[in-house]
């Protein structure tokens, strides 16, 4: 009876452990080291830490990154008002629902393309829509100050895909007595909405906020793609920094590259501490 | 229902909002749409520079023949499927074992081992790249499928375990009780009893980990490098430059390597839902 659980367990914790878990670790140890990734690793203590705080190509990383996670939220907002103009029952619905879905199915790197095309200065419909309403062209992509606006707007194309269907779902499992009570009592519109709609949603918001959190840090594919770090890079986050440093040909800085992930995963362990602790209340209060 | 079903609105609102739903969907998949209409095009129209007009001629065929016979496109929609489809075997597999583990038994650690399932689900890519990059090379198995397939299955096995965990805790617990009384081993209990309950979550976890696994992007570039195990995903970069500039075969290679998913969600799409969205209700 005690061992049984074990050897169910044996091949995917044994799994988890040699390629999740344990790597975490030697990424820590790798950060010490002045290492090619070939020859021998040379001990350097902190010194990969004490250059990343004055190498400027981290601090306009650092900087996107903060970009990133705070326009990613806006999914969730954009989601739910997709959700909102959706939840009817029309005719043809469910096809709209599904088409309205299926940016998230493509893949980043698809998606990237689509936008790196959509951005074209010449041959790009965005300019053709610009020129159509007499406004001047402008090249996206092509420009340091614009660059990461235009592909965070990629991302939050299917990111908002995702927060749409999870409030689509939310939206059904509301509680309809609860709905026709405040509209006796009078709450409309924007009120219902606030003080009736969203508290049902929570849990659809706290999933949406994950995702979207672990979504904007994790954006690597859409820069890899659109703009390859550049112009000038001006739009590299943590994340690519780090592959650029580790396995590019900038050369092969495995520790140098291994202390930018370690700081990308401290920023990261401050969220997953928030999303565990909230998890682990959760189980608690279900209990078995 | 929130909002205010449209059906009980006035005439006019319930036009107005009929008229606007296609007019949304259209700008919400202009990006695409256009790429399509590319996809279709003659080279001729972009050195005109006929960009938006009328295309002079449909090229449909013509276009995506080229993808198919003119590139590598088949040997990395080939590689990808190898790729996707052990790793959604593998990951399910695994991942209905711990799931029946953590879900039914009760003994110390049980949610510490859980939490380090869903914890190490949501880390970085980054932190483990030079790692698992390592150790791939030293198992010889670097630029092959079987080191990108090696590497998702046990990446995979996080979110698989945090999904068939949560799904085995709500079957019915008295069969189980029952089983045991009635004497049956635990393993016949997790073959016989739990397993063929589990379908839907399996169903839905493979449509989920199929998309995301053929999805994949990063591990692609860092794990392999040529023709020879790069998935479509990694391939298309070479596709690109290979047609450099050349905007109608560029655009068909794209839409040909985003396919696969998008017809697997329409499928299966009520799983697919399923999936993604647990949780999202209480």
């Amino acid at each position: 009876m005690t061992v049984t659980p074990l050897l169910f367990l044996l091949p995917g914790v044994l799994f988890f452990a040699v390629y999740v878990v344990i790597p975490i670790f030697q990424s820590f140890q790798i950060s010490l080291y002045d290492w090619d990734g070939l020859g021998e690793a040379t001990y350097v203590g902190l010194e990969n830490y004490s250059e990343l705080v004055g190498d400027r190509a981290f601090e306009i990383s650092l900087w996107n990154n903060v970009k990133w996670l705070v326009l990613y939220l806006l999914a969730i907002p954009a989601g739910l008002f997709i959700a909102l103009f959706l939840n009817q029952t029309v005719a043809g619905i469910r096809l709209y629902k599904s088409l309205f879905f299926f940016p998230f199915v493509l893949s980043q790197v698809v998606v990237g393309l689509v936008f790196s095309w959509f951005y074209l200065p010449r041959e790009g419909l965005l300019n053709a829509v610009l020129g159509f309403f007499g406004a001047g062209s402008i090249n996206v992509l092509g420009d340091p100050t614009l660059a990461t606006y235009g592909i965070i707007a990629a991302g939050l194309w299917p990111q908002t895909a995702y927060c749409m269907i999870l409030y689509l779902t939310g939206l059904n499992a509301v509680d309809p007595e609860q709905i026709e009570a405040a509209r006796l009592d009078g709450a409309k519109g924007r009120h219902m909405l606030w003080y009736v709609v969203i508290p049902q949603l929570r849990p659809a918001t706290f999933i949406a906020f994950v995702v979207t959190i672990i979504g904007a840090l994790r954006s690597f594919d859409l820069i890899s793609i659109m703009t390859n770090g550049g112009p000038f890079g001006s739009t590299r986050v943590l994340s690519f920094y780090m592959f650029e440093q580790a396995l590019s040909e900038y050369g092969f800085r495995m520790g140098y590259g291994s202390a930018i992930a370690v700081v990308l995963f401290m920023i990261m362990l401050v969220f997953i501490g928030y999303f565990l602790w909230s998890m682990w209340n959760e189980e608690r209060q279900s209990g078995h | 229902m929130f909002p205010t079903p449209i059906q009980k609105r006035s005439r006019a609102a319930q036009l107005t909002y009929q008229s606007i739903l296609p007019i949304a969907l259209i700008m919400w998949l202009l990006p695409l749409l256009a790429v399509m209409l590319f996809s279709m095009r003659p080279l001729t129209d972009f050195t005109n520079g006929n960009y938006w007009g009328v295309p002079s001629s449909f090229e449909m065929f013509t276009n995506y023949g080229r993808v198919f016979f003119e590139s590598d496109m088949p040997r990395y929609m080939i590689n990808s499927v190898l790729i996707t489809v052990p790793t959604v075997v593998g990951a399910v597999a695994l991942s209905c074992m711990t799931g029946f583990a953590l879900g039914i038994y009760k003994f110390r650690g049980n949610l510490l081992l859980f939490f380090m399932f869903i914890a190490g689900n949501f880390v970085p890519f980054q932190i483990l790249m030079v790692p698992v990059r390592d150790l791939t090379v030293n198992m010889g198995l670097y630029d092959t499928k079987l080191g990108l397939v090696l590497f998702h299955v046990a990446f995979q096995t996080g979110f698989c375990t945090l999904f068939m965990r949560n799904f085995i805790r709500a079957l019915p617990y008295p069969l189980i009780e029952a089983a045991r009384v009635e004497g049956v081993s635990e393993w016949r209990i997790f073959w016989y009893v739990v397993l063929p309950l589990m379908k839907p979550a399996i169903a839905a976890l493979a449509v989920l980990i199929f998309t995301f696994i053929w999805n994949d992007y990063f591990w692609a570039i860092v794990l392999t490098q040529g023709p020879g195990a790069q998935p479509v995903t990694a391939g298309i970069t070479s596709f690109n430059s290979q047609f450099v500039a050349q905007y109608h075969l560029m655009s068909a290679g794209s839409i040909v390597a985003a396919l696969p998913p998008v017809a697997m969600f329409f499928a299966m799409q009520k799983h697919f839902i399923a999936g993604l969205t647990l949780g999202a209700v209480k």
